[in-house]
C-alpha cells in the first residue's frame, strides 16, 4: 500500500497537465495529502516488529537479462523518511498557493521531485534507486531557473551540476558493485562479501557521490546559492527532503554494502562532518541575507547527520535518521517564513532592512512560527532538534569523544547565528516610525493567509510532537538500524 | 540455389528499390506530386517491413553476401522505421524543389542501410557503404538555393570518399592476407596465424572508414558542417539511419571477422589488436565531442558535436567485445537514432517558424508550443542520460557491460572518461532547455498562418518519437531482450 505514494504522486503530476492552470494547485494539494495520509496510515498500521528489517512490498522483474527488478521495500528508516516527505510535500504545496504564472508547470516539477523522493526512500533495487535519485535532479533545475529569484539561473545550474557530479560518482560505485556481485538487488548485495581492496576504493566513491547531495563540506557550496535562488517551495523541498536523499542513500547503499570500507573511512567522514558543522555555522553568522543564513544552517545541521552516520553505532545512526526527519521539518518551516511570509510582503531579505520594520507587530503569526522554528533549530529541549542532536551526540561520545567537544562549540555558534537572525528579522529596534510594511500592488491582504497558516501549523506540530515524544519514531528506527550490517 | 529463392530472401531490398523507381517516375511527371510520392514511399516502406517479417529465421547466401538472422531482420525493421520518420519530416521542407527525387534518394539510401545490415562479406559491405554514402552526399547538397547545403554536401563528399579509399585499401590488404572476403573465413584464417604488421595496417585502415561514418574523433570534422548545412531531413537521416547501420556492420566486422585479434584495452594489460584502436577513438570522441559542444550556439552544430561524443560512448560496448557489450551498443545506437530524428524534427519546426536554428531561435518555445518544448526536453534529457528516459538505461547498460567485460575493472579508465563526459554534457543540454523553458522569446516569430497540415504531421511525428523514448525508458526490456535473444 505504501508503494502507492509513488504512483499517486506521479499520476498527480501527469493529471494536472491536462487540466487548466487554476485547478493545478488543488490537484497538487490532493496528491500531496494522499501521499501524506498513506504514509501515516502505513506508519500506524504496520506492526513495529515488521519494520525491523527491509520488508519487500513489491517485487516484479523489470529487465530480467540484466537482473533488474522493480523491487520496493520498507523498514523503520525508510518509513520515517516517507513520512517527512509527505509532511514537506503538503506544506510545500500550501506555501506555493499563490504561484501566479505557469502553475501547471510549477506543480508538475514539484510533484516529480516529491515522487522521486518517495521512490528513493522505498527502492530496494540499486538501479531503481539510482533512477529515482537522478530523476529528482532536473525538475529542481526548472523549479529554480523558471520560478526562482536572486541570480536564479546561476544557482540552478550550479545546484544541478553539483548533483549530477555526485551522481557520476554514485554511478561508478554502483557499476563496481554490480560488475563484481552480478546482482542489483540490495538485499542480495548486502549479503555479498566484497573484497577489502574493492571496498577501500568503492566505498569513498559511492559515499562521496551521495554526500554531495547531503551537503558534505567542502562540496556544500551548491546548497546556500541554490536555496537562495530557489522559490520558497524549492528551498523547502531542497532542504526538507532532497538533501536527505543523499544521507539516506549513503546509509542504505554505501554503508550497508561496503561495511569494511566504511570502517576504514569513517573517521575521515567524521572529520569532514565536524568541519562542516562548525564552518557552516561560522559562515552563517556573517551573512546579511536571511536565506543565506538558513542555507548555511542547513549545511551545518546536515553535518550532524553525517557525524551520526560516521559513529557506526545504533544510537548515532538512529539519531542521524531522527535528525533527517527533524531537520526536514525545521528547515521547511524556516524557509517558509523567510521566503514566503516575509519576502512576499517586504520584498527584502536583508537582515538590516528587516530589523527596521518591527515585523513582530506587523506579522505576529510569522513571528510566532519563526520563534518556534529557531528554537527547534537551536536544539531547545521539547523540540525535535534537541531529541535528534542529543541522540547523535551520545552516539558520538562512544566513538569520537573529541568530536563532541568541537561540536559543542559549533552548537554555540548555531545558537548565536539563529538568535541573531531571529532578533534582526522580527525584533529589531524601530528607528523609523512606520509600522506598515510596504505592500504589493496586487497583494491587498497583508495578513497571513489560511494556506500559510495550515502549512506552518503542520510543520510546527510535527517538530513539537517528535520533540516531546521521539520514542514514537525511535521505536521504529532503532530496530531497523540494529539490523544493518555495518555496526561495530 | 534457385533464382526464385534469391528474390524471396532479398524481397525487402527489392521492394524498396522498386518503390524508389516508382517514386522517381511519378515525381518526373509533374511538380505537384509531393503528396502522392510520399504516400507511395510510405507504402513501400510498410511493404518492406512486411517482407522482412515474412523472411525465414536464418539463411545465408553466397558465403555471407546476404545473411538473414533475427538480428539483421530486427535492424532492417529499425532502419526502415527510421526512413519512415525521416520521410514524415520531408513533408514540411518547402525549400526542396524536387520532392520526388529527394524521396527516391532516401529510399536508395535505405537500400544501402539494409545491404550493410544484412551482409557478412566485405565486398558487399563496401557496396552498401558506397550506395549509402553516394545517396547521402546528394541528400546533403540537395538544397540548391542554400550555399551552406552545398558546402555540407561537398565536405561530406570529400571526407567520405577519402575514407572510402582507406576502407577499400584496408579490405584489399585483409583479402591479401586471408584469401577471403567472407567474415567467417577471415576469422578462421586470423585465428591460425599471428598478427602481422600488414594485417594490422589493413585492420586500422578498414576501421578508419567506419570511424568516418560514425563520426568518431578525429574523423568527425565533416559532421558539424553537414549537420548544420544540410536540409533537416538529410541531417536527421545522416545522424540516425546511417549511424545505426554503420554500428551494426562495424560490430559484425570486428567481432565476427576480426574476433581472434581482439587485443585488450585494459589499462593494466594493454595488448595489440583492434580493441585498443577503438578505445582510443572512443576516448578522443568523448573528450573532443563534449568539450567542443560546450561552446556551440547553434543547436544543429551542438547536436553534431554531441553526436561525436555519443559515438564515443557507443564504441565502449564494442571495445568490451562481449555479447553483452554488442547488445548494449546496438540498444544505445537504436535509441540514439530515434532521439536524433525527433530532435531534428523539433529543429525543423522551429526553423520553419523563426527562420533559423540558433539557440536564440529556441528561446521561449515553451510558451509558443508547449508540446514541442516537452518533446525537445525528452530528447535532450534522454541524450544526457536522465531517467526515466531510454538514454539513461542505455548508458547504464553500456557502462556496466564494459566494466564486466574488461576483467578486473580493466576498462575503468574509459568508463570514468564516459561518466565525466556525460557530466559535462548535461550542461549544454540544459543550455538548450534553458533557452526553451526559461528565456523570454527574443525574436519575432512569423506568426503561423501557414501552420498547415504538413506542420501537424511533423508535430505528430515528434510526439510519437518522444513517446517511444519514454516507453523504451520505462520498459527497456521490450527492445533489450529482443536484441539479446537475436544475438545468441
Amino acid at each position: 500500500m505504501i508503494a502507492w505514494t509513488i504512483y499517486l504522486t506521479f499520476a498527480g503530476a501527469v493529471v494536472l497537465l491536462v487540466f487548466p492552470d487554476v485547478l493545478a494547485r488543488w490537484i497538487a494539494l490532493l496528491t500531496a495529502i494522499a501521499g501524506f495520509v498513506l504514509g501515516i496510515v502505513a506508519f500506524v498500521r504496520t506492526p513495529v516488529a515488521d519494520l525491523a528489517h527491509f520488508m519487500t512490498i513489491v517485487s516484479v522483474p523489470w529487465v530480467p537479462p540484466l537482473g533488474m527488478n522493480y523491487h520496493l521495500a520498507v523498514d523503520g528508516v525508510s518509513l520515517t523518511m516517507v513520512l517527512v516527505t509527505g509532511i514537506s510535500a503538503v506544506s510545500t504545496v500550501l506555501f506555493s498557493w499563490d504561484v501566479d504564472h505557469r502553475q501547471r508547470e510549477f506543480f508538475f516539477w514539484l510533484l516529480l521531485v516529491v515522487g522521486g523522493c518517495y521512490g528513493v526512500f522505498l527502492s530496494a533495487d540499486l538501479f531503481l534507486l539510482f533512477a529515482f535519485y537522478e530523476l529528482v535532479i532536473v525538475p529542481k533545475y526548472f523549479l529554480i531557473a523558471i520560478f526562482g529569484s536572486t541570480s536564479k539561473e546561476y544557482g540552478a545550474m550550479k545546484l544541478t551540476l553539483y548533483s549530477f557530479f555526485g551522481g557520476m560518482f554514485v554511478f561508478a560505485g554502483i557499476l563496481a558493485a554490480y560488475a563484481t556481485a552480478g546482482s542489483l538487488d540490495l538485499s542480495q548485495l548486502v549479503q555479498f562479501h566484497f573484497s577489502a581492496q574493492l571496498q577501500s576504493w568503492a566505498f569513498p566513491v559511492l559515499f562521496l557521490g551521495f554526500a554531495v547531495l547531503a551537503g558534505i563540506w567542502p562540496l556544500h557550496t551548491w546548497a546556500p546559492t541554490g536555496h537562495v535562488a530557489a522559490p520558497t517551495a524549492g528551498s523547502m523541498l531542497l532542504a526538507g527532503i532532497v538533501m536527505k536523499l543523499g544521507a539516506y542513500a549513503a546509509l542504505r547503499v554505501a554503508m550497508n554494502m561496503f561495511p569494511e570500507g566504511f570502517h576504514a573511512w569513517s573517521k575521515w567522514i567524521a572529520v569532514l562532518a565536524v568541519i562542516g558543522i562548525v564552518y557552516a555555522a561560522a559562515v552563517a553568522l556573517r551573512q546579511h541575507d536571511l536565506k543565506f543564513v538558513i542555507g548555511y544552517s542547513s549545511v551545518s545541521h546536515m553535518g550532524f547527520v553525517l557525524l551520526g552516520l560516521a559513529t557506526a553505532n545504533v544510537l548515532g545512526v538512529s539519531g542521524a535518521v531522527l535528525q533527517m526527519f527533524s531537520h526536514g521539518v525545521i528547515a521547511a518551516l524556516l524557509f517558509a517564513v523567510a521566503g514566503r511570509m516575509l519576502y512576499r510582503r517586504t520584498h527584502t531579505r536583508e537582515l538590516d532592512a528587516l530589523s527596521e520594520m518591527n515585523l513582530s507587530h506587523a506579522l505576529p503569526f510569522a513571528a510566532f512560527a519563526f520563534v518556534i522554528a529557531c528554537a527547534a533549530s537551536m536544539g531547545i529541549p521539547g523540540f525535535s532538534g534537541f531529541a535528534a542532536e542529543i541522540t547523535i551526540l551520545i552516539g558520538v561520545w562512544k566513538t569520537y569523544p573529541i568530536a563532541v567537544w568541537i561540536t559543542g562549540a559549533g552548537m554555540v555558534l548555531v545558537a548565536a547565528f539563529t538568535l541573531r537572525a531571529l532578533v534582526k528579522s522580527f525584533f529589531g529596534e524601530v528607528r523609523m516610525q512606520p509600522v506598515r510594511v510596504s505592500t504589493d500592488a496586487d497583494w491587498n491582504e497583508q495578513s497571513i493567509t489560511l494556506a500559510e497558516k495550515c502549512g506552518a501549523c503542520l510543520l510546527m506540530f510535527a517538530t513539537l510532537a517528535v520533540g516531546l515524544y521521539p520514542k514514537f519514531l525511535l521505536d521504529r528506527i532503532m530496530p531497523a538500524v540494529e539490523a544493518m550490517r555495518f555496526l561495530k | 540455389m534457385s533464382y526464385l529463392e534469391l528474390i524471396k530472401l532479398a524481397s525487402p531490398e527489392a521492394v524498396v528499390v522498386i518503390t524508389a523507381l516508382v517514386v522517381l517516375a511519378v515525381g518526373l511527371t509533374s511538380r505537384r506530386t509531393a503528396t502522392i510520392c510520399s504516400i507511395i514511399a510510405v507504402f513501400g516502406l510498410a511493404g518492406a517491413i512486411g517482407a522482412v517479417l515474412m523472411l525465414p529465421r536464418n539463411a545465408n547466401l553466397f558465403g555471407g553476401m546476404l545473411v538473414i538472422t533475427p538480428l539483421t531482420s530486427l535492424f532492417k525493421i529499425i532502419c526502415l522505421a527510421l526512413a519512415f520518420f525521416t520521410i514524415c519530416l520531408v513533408r514540411s521542407e518547402k525549400s526542396l524543389r524536387h520532392p520526388g527525387e529527394y524521396l527516391a534518394i532516401i529510399l536508395l539510401a535505405t537500400v544501402g542501410l539494409m545491404l550493410l545490415v544484412g551482409s557478412e562479406e566485405l565486398l558487399m559491405i563496401f557496396i552498401g557503404l558506397e550506395l549509402l554514402g553516394l545517396s547521402l552526399y546528394v541528400m546533403a547538397a540537395f538544397d540548391r538555393n542554400d550555399a551552406r547545403s552545398a558546402e555540407a554536401g561537398l565536405k561530406y563528399f570529400l571526407f567520405g570518399s577519402t575514407s572510402s579509399a582507406f576502407t577499400l585499401f584496408g579490405i584489399s590488404l585483409i583479402y591479401g592476407m586471408s584469401g577471403s572476403t567472407g567474415l567467417a573465413a577471415i576469422s578462421d584464417k586470423l585465428a591460425a596465424a599471428p598478427v602481422q604488421p600488414l594485417l594490422a595496417t589493413g585492420i586500422i585502415m578498414t576501421l578508419i572508414g567506419f570511424a568516418f561514418k560514425i563520426a568518431a574523433a578525429p574523423f568527425h570534422l565533416w559532421a558539424p558542417d553537414a549537420y548544420q548545412g544540410a536540409p533537416v531531413p538529410s541531417a536527421a537521416f545522416i545522424a540516425s539511419g546511417s549511424k545505426v547501420a554503420s554500428f551494426v556492420v562495424l560490430g559484425k566486422i570486428v567481432l565476427v571477422g576480426f574476433g581472434p585479434v581482439h587485443g585488450s584495452s585494459a589499462w593494466h594489460a594493454m595488448t595489440a589488436g583492434w580493441s585498443p584502436v577503438l578505445a582510443v577513438l572512443a576516448a578522443l570522441s568523448i573528450l573532443i565531442g563534449n568539450l567542443v559542444a560546450l561552446a556551440q550556439t547553434n543547436v544543429r552544430r551542438l547536436l553534431a558535436y554531441s553526436a561525436v561524443a555519443h559515438a564515443g560512448y557507443t564504441l565502449l560496448g564494442l571495445v568490451a567485445g562481449s555479447r553483452d557489450g554488442f547488445s548494449a551498443t546496438l540498444f544505445y545506437v537504436a535509441v540514439y537514432a530515434i532521439t536524433l530524428v525527433g530532435a531534428f524534427g523539433v529543429v525543423a519546426v522551429v526553423r520553419g517558424e523563426t527562420g533559423g536554428d540558433n539557440l536564440k531561435n529556441f528561446s521561449g518555445l515553451a510558451g509558443r508550443a508547449p508540446l514541442l518544448a516537452g518533446c525537445m526536453a525528452v530528447f535532450m534529457l534522454s541524450l544526457a542520460g536522465i531517467p526515466p528516459l531510454a538514454g539513461f538505461f542505455g548508458k547504464f547498460y553500456l557502462f556496466s557491460a564494459a566494466l564486466r567485460a574488461g576483467g578486473n575493472y580493466g576498462l575503468l579508465w574509459l568508463i570514468a572518461l564516459g561518466l565525466f563526459g556525460s557530466f559535462v554534457s548535461l550542461y549544454y543540454y540544459l543550455i538548450v532547455l534553458k533557452a526553451i523553458f526559461v528565456d523570454q522569446p527574443s525574436l519575432e516569430t512569423s506568426s503561423s498562418p501557414d501552420r498547415s497540415s504538413s506542420d501537424l504531421l511533423q508535430r505528430i511525428t515528434v510526439t510519437v518519437l518522444a513517446a517511444a523514448i519514454l516507453v523504451l525508458g520505462l520498459m527497456p526490456d521490450t527492445l533489450a531482450s529482443r536484441i539479446l535473444a537475436a544475438l545468441s
